[in-house]
């Protein structure tokens, strides 16, 4: 660190339930911030994606063109940089300068990769490829390849750039379906059924294969980039460390036995979350692993789950609905001012 | 044409010249036909429109265009020149080429269709067949052909300008009169060219009518056609064989000239004068030969030329002299009408005309005489199949009616026909694939299916023949059936002592000689391609085992070979016949072959290079929460230029010319897969023979692994070694793959409990090295490394004095000297006994294949990291709760090994009549089995007793170790 933290702030835990959102799409398969955290995109069986505000829980757009039940979308990754502190943390889009929130994609179980353009909700892009259905999709850093893992095992690398349609490489390393993929600057995280979570390193030419030897479900890397989390089938998230495998912490208690559930960490690297089966999501202590919270979302099955890059706020699919949480309940009406009057 | 131009001194060249000869330069090598191209002289390729005619070459390709495209002449506006609007002509269309000596339009000065003579053929070819007739020798018209005229001589325009003109005779004019007479006169004398016209002098008689006397006419000269139509089966102008001329002939008439044209044109060209020449007198003809004083040598061997026929239509029209054909209608039709009036019989009454074509009879034909017992009422008979009546039915039908419907199928019609056998007649090649649903049924129903067949195909005894398919097919399916029984029942009685390797043979047996292996045609698979003679002996022994033989692999074997050798090579054939048994064809239709085989790299498969580490340690590690070294590998990974690029990354290997993971290749059939082989399906145990592959862990979906992952975690509760034991016999069960393919890794944490442990350890590593260096070191290498083994071996003797001295306890390293000492001897002194060793090792309780391996990978890919402590193994036996699964593991292991000891003991017998010098170490070898059976029965109770409990734990130790040493014999 090389500024010390100005003031040590309480971590808050997004535990009010700020809006629900009934999103009419069928079962919500995915839901996920944009870069910025302003919008929401759901993922809905019905085949279509939507587009929302955040704030006011209005819907924008609605992005149709999927065959089958859209799976995943990215509007582009909220990245940040690896070099510690809190200055990168706080303003996390300097270094985005490239991404302007124009693209979104998305893919679905018809075995397309999507790139949308967001003002007018057409297709860009239309990617075939895949031999299975798509499971998760992201953009890199710039938005200039779309990543894309799918059930058959591959993940295909789409430039965005060139009019090819054919994919710039394809990693078929992964013996098993790949269920799980994040992008940071220099690095691709996949996490596959066949119980490996695979980093490659484009910047060193390498390829690190962990073993955790339960089908995996999703990994993330955490904000510091130091630390990649993944959750597998055994009902366990673990914390490893990202240059050399090492566990740094283990995460249990909530159900992960079939579905394929999201996790991911907190914004400021402190709390782990984590889909449950049993209609929780579950937040740990990153450090201690206790713990912390058991946000009860609904009686079914916590689909997905998105964090808010800078702020404390947690969005969870279950079923139709996506759930909006905060840190404090009154919090939303000051934003929504301070928002309205940004406008006027 | 060529000689024509030539005769006027005006040479035009064809094609190119050829190149003088130079005498030192080497023969060119021809140039082959379908390289030698036509090309004009602007370099393009003449095209020949028409094989025959010449072709051209018009444009650029044959289109208007030029190579640029088509450019139309460039616009100019008419609208102010209208009236001098010049028209195009077909020059403007026509480049050089056309314009050019041999083109459509050349601008030579030539005759043109005006002034040639249209007839000029026609005369020359006149001029030939009379100078064929002739000449000295008939028929040359050599000199003719040389000494062709000018296309339009001066003689002929002389001619013309006399008055002459085509179609004329040349001579003085004549009178109408004159010239009949003399024509009557020349067919009088020729005799065999005399038309049959019998009105000929009545004819003349009315010509002469209208004949004025002042008006002379010109000699005749053409052959006009006669245009009666052809309705005789003859040939081109034949008038069939006069009598009268035939017999008239003589010896002058060598041709009896059945096609009068040519005749008639000689009539009519040299008139009388002919007539001399005509008439030679002295014997000639065949078989007379000419006489030293004949002056001349007429057609004496009844040479027929083509000259005497004529090659075009038409003929002179007998009797006409005057218009020819193109007469005036009225003189025509006159003529007819006298002719055919003064044939007929009688006057014709005014008003009448004569019928032009005759009346035709009719003939009436008498009704056909009916037989005596007639009845005109007529009854159908029912059609009886054969195959669906009894045979007594249908024997009383067959003499009742004389014959049965459908005696023979063949010969009832098209439509009884079944496809092979409309194949056959037609000649059609043989379809690809089942050629009956038959075909595509398991042995199993077939057979029962032939069996239910069976007694009615017997009861249709009689003529009935069944399709060559179907008795193939039931023919085959007996076989099949028999040889299955026969496997089953040897399955069923000695499925634990007989030998494994009969079994396989047999079910090769049953698997190459199914129908769908002999519908392969052509055997793709091909083991052995590096020596041919390999391959030559497995291509035998595979077309025996299609014909269904027995002891085809006796008989494929070359007999020249050590008993060794063909010990080895049946194991092998036996093996890849197994492994690459024919697919239904039923399948293997709907795949087309790779189009390029290339040769031997067709051997070798791509593996990515870095193998991944061994799982079950990971697992191993995964379940003590190890993670970290355990659990990762770092594989060196290329990615792609661009994608570096759009991550604004330098490409870590700038200039490596692939993608992803390094691959190597490796060899597809090397020793050690069919090493594997072998072992799985002993090591899935018998229930499946059929060499099922047990499920490749690494590949299974495991998304709904929830079941196995609860019994893993009911197992998290044992303590460490437990787990590595556990992970290590789930490996072992689960298939040769995980046993092979990975090589083990350290395993740091796990640190070996005693010391003893740790010697036998070593002990046990270090005699499969050397077990395995002697059997996948090179053959050159083998004597000295046998000669170096023995005295390894008496250094391991040493050794083990030392530690038997030192170790711990003397029983325990006693039993130690029996596991290790007992596969190097068979290794210095007779190779024979490798395969068996070979096989066994693997079959060992779990620890003996990780040290090979790892042998392995040092040999191929530098030296790996230590191997885990095998000895852990031991450890799952005297584990205080065995799981089920292990405990199976361990009776399949014990059965196992009962049927390898049996085999083992005959071997040992064969090897002591061979090799006396080591009598005294079999001998020894018999006493420690006989110890280590006993020790090994005891193992067996002292399991029992295990599930009870409460066992010393150096008891189990040994017990152990006993168990072990049995297993490696």
């Amino acid at each position: 660190m090389s500024f010390p933290q100005p003031k040590p702030e309480v971590p808050q835990l997004p535990q009010n339930l700020l809006r629900t959102i009934d999103c009419q799409q069928g079962a919500v398969r995915a839901v996920r911030f944009n870069a910025d955290g302003n919008y929401l995109l759901s993922c809905g069986s019905d085949k279509s994606l939507k587009l929302w505000s955040v704030s006011r829980g209005t819907l924008l757009k609605t992005y149709s063109g999927h065959g089958y039940e859209v799976l995943d979308a990215d509007g582009g990754t909220s990245y940040q940089t690896q070099s510690q502190g809190w200055l990168t943390l706080e303003i996390p889009f300097i270094s985005t300068d490239s991404y302007d929130n124009s693209q979104l994609c998305s893919c679905s179980s018809d075995k397309t990769v999507i790139l949308w353009d967001v003002a007018t909700g057409q297709v860009t892009r239309k990617l075939r490829g895949h031999a299975g259905k798509v499971n998760c999709v992201q953009f890199n850093e710039e938005a200039t390849v779309i990543l894309s893992g799918s059930i058959d095992g591959t993940v295909r690398c789409w430039d965005t750039r060139s009019r090819k349609f054919d994919p710039i490489q394809i990693l078929d390393e992964a013996q098993d379906g790949v269920s799980s993929l994040k992008v940071s600057e220099h690095e691709l995280l996949t996490g596959s059924v066949d119980g490996r979570v695979r980093r490659y390193d484009l910047r060193m030419g390498q390829l690190h294969v962990d073993f955790i030897n339960s089908p995996i479900t999703c990994v993330c890397f955490s904000a510091d980039g130091q630390c990649t989390l993944t959750s597998s089938l055994d009902s366990t998230v673990r914390l490893l460390d990202k240059s050399t495998g090492e566990m740094l912490g283990e995460y249990t208690g909530h159900k992960m036995k079939g579905y394929k559930l999201d996790c991911c960490l907190s914004s400021k690297d402190t709390h782990v979350l984590s889909c449950s089966e049993d209609g929780h999501v579950y937040c740990w202590d990153l450090v201690e692993g206790s713990l912390m919270l058991k946000l009860p979302v609904g009686k079914a099955v916590v689909q997905s789950l998105s964090f808010h890059p800078s702020e404390t706020r947690l969005l969870t699919a279950m079923e139709g609905r996506v759930q909006v949480w905060g840190a404090e309940p009154e919090e939303t009406e000051e934003e929504v001012v301070v928002v309205q009057q940004e406008k006027a | 044409m060529a000689s024509d131009s030539d005769s006027d001194g005006d040479f035009v060249t064809f094609g190119t010249p050829l190149e003088p000869l130079e005498e030192d330069e080497p023969l060119r090598k021809p140039v082959p036909l379908y390289e030698q191209t036509v090309k004009d002289e602007k370099g393009r390729y003449q095209r020949f429109h028409g094989a025959f005619t010449g072709g051209f070459s018009a444009g650029y390709f044959n289109t208007v265009g030029t190579k640029e495209g088509w450019t139309p002449a460039t616009f100019v506006s008419s609208r102010q020149q209208k009236a001098g609007r010049q028209n195009a002509r077909p020059e403007d269309f026509m480049d050089e080429e056309d314009l050019g000596d041999h083109g459509i339009a050349p601008r030579q000065i030539t005759t043109t269709a005006d002034f040639a003579s249209g007839r000029k053929d026609v005369i020359r070819d006149k001029a030939r067949a009379i100078t064929s007739l002739s000449a000295p020798i008939p028929g040359d018209t050599v000199l003719e052909d040389l000494v062709a005229p000018a296309r339009s001589s001066m003689g002929v325009e002389l001619l013309r300008k006399m008055g002459w003109k085509d179609g004329q005779g040349v001579g003085p004019r004549v009178k109408r009169r004159l010239c009949k007479q003399r024509a009557d006169s020349a067919t009088r004398a020729f005799g065999s060219a005399s038309p049959p016209n019998g009105s000929s002098e009545s004819q003349d008689e009315e010509d002469g009518e209208f004949v004025p006397e002042n008006v002379t006419f010109a000699p005749k000269d053409v052959t006009p056609i006669d245009f009666t139509p052809k309705v005789d089966l003859h040939g081109l102008g034949y008038r069939g064989l006069n009598p009268l001329a035939a017999l008239r002939g003589g010896p002058g008439t060598g041709h009896i000239n059945l096609f009068t044209m040519d005749s008639d044109r000689t009539n009519s060209l040299f008139g009388e004068d002919r007539k001399g020449q005509r008439r030679r007198g002295g014997v000639a003809g065949q078989g007379f030969g000419v006489g030293a004083m004949e002056d001349d040598d007429e057609d004496i061997y009844h040479r027929d030329i083509m000259s005497n026929y004529d090659t075009v239509l038409g003929g002179e029209e007998p009797g006409n002299g005057l218009y020819g054909w193109t007469a005036p209608q009225q003189y025509n039709r006159k003529k007819k009408d006298h002719s055919k009036d003064a044939a007929y019989l009688g006057k014709i009454l005014e008003g009448f005309t004569l019928a032009s074509d005759k009346l035709e009879t009719k003939t009436i034909f008498p009704p056909p005489n009916l037989p005596r017992d007639f009845r005109p009422v007529h009854y159908f008979r029912p059609v009886v199949d054969l195959s669906s009546v009894s045979p007594m039915v249908a024997q009383a039908l067959q003499t009742s009616r004389g014959h049965m419907a459908q005696e023979e199928p063949s010969k009832g019609g098209r439509h009884q026909l079944d496809s092979a056998q409309r194949r056959e007649l037609l000649g059609e090649a043989t379809l690809q694939g089942p050629s009956s649903v038959f075909d595509l049924l398991k042995v199993e129903d077939r057979e029962r299916l032939s069996s239910l067949r069976r007694p009615s195909s017997d009861t249709s005894s009689g003529p009935r023949q069944p399709t060559p398919g179907e008795a193939r097919a039931a023919v085959v399916a007996a076989g099949v059936a028999a040889a299955a029984a026969r496997a089953s029942a040897q399955k069923a009685l000695s499925s634990r002592f007989a030998p494994h390797a009969e079994q396989q043979q047999q079910e090769a047996l049953s698997v190459w000689s199914g129908p769908t292996a002999q519908a392969q045609t052509g055997q793709t698979f091909k083991p052995f391609e590096r020596t041919p003679h390999k391959q030559a002996r497995y291509d035998l022994y595979i077309d025996q085992l299609k014909q269904g033989d027995r002891d085809a692999l006796e008989l494929s074997l070359d007999p020249t070979m050590t008993e060794w050798e063909r010990g080895r090579e049946r194991d092998e054939f036996v093996r890849a016949a197994l492994l690459y048994k024919p697919s239904s064809s039923s399948l293997s239709c709907r795949f087309t072959r790779g189009k390029q085989d290339d040769g031997v790299e067709a051997d070798t498969v791509e593996v990515t290079r870095d193998q991944e580490n061994d799982v079950d340690d990971k697992q191993a590690a995964v379940k003590m929460k190890m993670f970290g070294k355990l659990t990762r590998d770092t594989f060196e990974w290329h990615p792609d230029n661009l994608l570096c690029k759009r991550f604004n990354v330098p490409d870590p290997y700038p200039g490596s010319g692939f993608v992803g993971m390094p691959k190597v290749k490796r060899d597809k059939f090397s020793v050690f897969n069919f090493l594997t082989v072998s072992e799985s399906p002993t090591a899935s145990a018998s229930p499946a023979p059929q060499g099922v592959k047990p499920s490749e862990p690494g590949k299974r979906s495991r998304w709904d692994v929830s079941g196995q992952a609860g019994d893993k975690e009911r197992k998290e509760k044992d303590p460490v070694s437990e787990f590595l034991s556990v992970a290590r016999i789930e490996a072992s069960g689960s298939g040769p793959e995980a046993s092979t393919t990975d090589g083990p890794t350290t395993d740091p944490t796990v640190e070996p409990d005693t010391e003893q442990k740790e010697e036998e350890e070593e002990e046990e590593s270090r005699p499969s090295m050397d077990l395995f260096k002697a059997i996948f070191a090179s053959s050159s290498d083998e004597k000295s490394s046998s000669s170096s083994e023995g005295e390894s071996e008496e250094e391991e003797e040493k050794e083990e004095g030392v530690r038997s001295k030192a170790g711990t306890g003397p029983q325990i390293s006693n039993q130690l000297n029996v596991n290790t000492t007992q596969p190097a001897p068979p290794v210095s002194t007779t190779p024979s006994q490798h395969p068996d060793i070979l096989f066994k090792t693997p079959s060992g309780p779990a620890a003996a294949p990780p040290p090979r391996d790892q042998e392995m990978e040092e040999e191929e890919f530098g030296p790996r990291l230590p191997p885990p402590s095998s000895t852990l193994t031991a450890e799952r036996r005297p584990s205080p709760t065995p799981s089920a699964k292990d405990d199976k593991h361990k009776k399949k292991c014990k059965e196992k090994h009962k049927a390898k000891k049996h085999g083992k003991h005959k071997k040992d017998k064969k090897q002591k009549k061979k090799h006396k010098r080591h009598k005294h170490k079999g001998k020894q070898k018999k006493t420690k089995k006989e110890e280590s059976s006993d020790s090994s029965s005891e193992g067996s109770d002292g399991n029992g007793q295990e599930e009870g409990g409460g066992v010393s734990t150096e008891e189990l130790l040994r017990r152990l170790k006993s168990i072990r040493g049995k297993n490696l014999q």
